[in-house]
């Protein structure tokens, strides 16, 4: 026989209270339960408050020289004035060039890496490598492609040595990212697909790539934010301090020359350049904040369409 | 005596240095249900790996012994993919690729090189009625076979091994993520299908293998025990106590 003692249902407990009344504890547990809620959502606030201020802040600092014309004239007197389209063009060039290297060859070596290596010391190594790539500084990027793209390869400073130098930093992310998306694809897919006699050409091609490439497209347009961004990479394989070009002509570069850019524009005018014109340094970064802005939007829209016709 | 379709001799399998099968010998008559029982880590599932030769996909397992397929070693099969074709697999659980019903069916054949219509058609309308789910899809053939129900899932699973006319048909636990009057559809189809191909039956419900199997083997801990006729396996004396003590519910 055990001790147990039975409450009858709405009986007075031990702590004097009915269960239909609030007791002590049950009042600390709801503050409690309510103060956390309200302490993790001001964290939330907190982090958003940065970006909503900055692009406030720029917006308005920027508004007198924001036009039309602002993005489609070049810089004039020794860059106090006009407007942003050599920058801006030389960005669209580099970040263009360099995820056509850096985006193929990512994806089809995270393809090896997640489908078909083995567990060797080959491809420890590789996956080894992806991970510290990921998170050496940019600027140990420049100076690897000043030597290996600027000198040894002979492009000297060119659109195409500072395109290769962002695709060897945006590489190892693009492979990562990908990866991840191959790996979401539940694995029970392919041993189905094996069982019918399916190569893994075939597994891959049918099945794995049609289900994650809404996650290999996020994490590659993901990467125009890096690459869009980075100032130190391109300084002294390609980006220049100043070059006039045709405008309105899109292909006013040429690969083998040198470009400006939007991030390297930005700091040359902000800490190098006297008597500025008031806002074209905020106008500046606000065209580079809203163009990543802008890419990454259609990252969403593209992964929101894609997850809409999820098949699983 | 009867055509003997597989012969496994000495068959030994480790996963690193575990061991899963230690030493298998047995063999399976052409049109017969093989029923397999035994508890889990007996090696059945990898023993229909080693068939398939999908063990292969699985890193770090060293393979000894032979497994022979109409008296020709499957390991010396130059066209291992037309190998996995002529055996059909259904796994525990149930695997609808994340296509359309009629693609699902079609994805053998496909891989296989058929590309005419008419066939495919014809190949899905007789595989889906021969897993009796013809008659529930019919009608949206082009709807995902992901978003089916379980014990539908696995009728299409069923189906698609079906797809490529395997001469043997190994089910693995086919019956743990289906309802028990599924179950019975399905059971049966493998009646009807046994006049056609060989079967080897995986499962965990003895009854089932009791209902199913012309001759039963029970595994345990990476050995075969016994393999006998079904009716003798589940008499009151079997060769071994183990065997006695499985299927009448003793331990496992």
């Amino acid at each position: 026989m055990n001790n147990t003692t039975h409450t009858e249902p709405g009986s007075a407990r031990a702590d004097g209270g009915s269960l239909f009344t609030e007791t002590a504890i049950g009042r600390r547990k709801r503050w409690t339960e309510n103060g956390v809620r309200i302490f993790f959502f001001l964290m939330c606030c907190f982090m958003i408050l940065p970006l909503l201020l900055i692009i406030g802040y720029l917006l308005y600092k920027a508004l007198p020289v924001l036009s039309f014309d602002f993005l489609f004239t070049n810089p004039k007197d020794n860059m106090r004035a006009g407007g942003l389209w050599a920058p801006f063009l030389g960005t669209i060039y580099l970040v263009i060039v360099s995820l056509l290297v850096s985006a193929p060859i990512g994806v089809f070596a995270a393809v090896y890496l997640n489908e078909y290596a083995r567990d060797t010391w080959f491809t420890r190594i590789v996956n080894l490598a992806v991970v510290n790539l990921a998170g050496v500084p940019s600027i140990v990027h420049a100076l690897f492609g000043v030597g290996a793209f600027v000198l040894f390869a002979g492009l000297g400073e060119s659109i195409l040595a500072a395109s290769l130098t962002l695709a060897i930093m945006t590489l190892p992310v693009i492979i990562a990212s990908t990866k991840e998306a191959l790996n979401a694809v539940p694995m029970a897919f392919r041993e189905a697909c094996w069982n019918l006699g399916a190569t893994r050409w075939q597994t891959i091609r049918r099945i794995v790539i049609p289900n994650s490439i809404s996650g290999i497209l996020t994490g590659v347009i993901l990467q125009v934010s890096r690459a869009a961004g980075e100032t130190a990479p391109i300084m002294f394989t390609g980006a220049v301090f100043y070059k006039a070009i045709a405008e309105g002509d899109v292909f006013a570069y040429n690969l083998m020359e040198q470009c400006m850019a939007l991030s390297l524009h930005l700091f040359t005018i902000s800490t190098q350049v006297p008597d500025v014109t008031a806002g074209i340094p905020d106008g500046t970064a606000i065209v580079l904040v809203g163009s990543v802005l802008l890419v990454n939007a259609a990252a969403i829209v593209v992964r929101v369409y894609l997850r809409t016709r999820k098949k699983w | 005596m009867e055509k003997k379709k597989i012969e496994i001799s000495e068959l030994r399998v480790r996963y690193g240095n575990k061991p899963a099968l230690n030493g298998v010998s047995f063999d399976v008559y052409a049109n017969e249900i093989l029923g397999i029982i035994g508890p889990a880590q007996s090696g059945k599932t990898t023993l229909l790996k080693v068939i398939n030769r999908t063990l292969e996909f699985t890193p770090g397992t060293t393979l000894e012994g032979t497994v022979k397929l109409d008296g020709e070693d499957v390991h010396t099969i130059g066209d291992v993919y037309g190998l996995r074709r002529r055996i059909g697999m259904v796994l525990p659980l149930p695997v609808g690729l994340p296509l359309s019903i009629y693609d699902n069916v079609a994805f053998a054949p496909r891989t296989a090189g058929l590309r005419k219509k008419s066939e495919l058609d014809e190949i899905v309308e007789r595989c889906l009625q021969q897993a009796a789910l013809w008659d529930e899809v019919k009608d949206r053939l082009n709807s995902l076979g992901t978003k089916l129900s379980g014990g539908q899932q696995q009728r299409l699973t069923i189906a698609r091994a079906l797809s490529h006319q395997p001469e043997i048909l190994c089910l693995d636990e086919f019956s743990i993520a289906v309802d028990p009057v599924t179950t019975m559809r399905i059971e049966e189809v493998l009646k009807t299908l046994r006049t056609e191909m060989t079967i080897l039956l995986v499962t965990n419900l003895v009854q089932q293998a009791k209902r199913l199997a012309n001759r039963t083997a029970f595994f345990l801990n990476g050995e075969l025990v016994e393999i006998d006729a079904t009716d003798v396996i589940f008499s009151d004396n079997p060769t071994h106590q183990s065997t006695y003590d499985y299927v009448n519910g003793n331990f496992g």
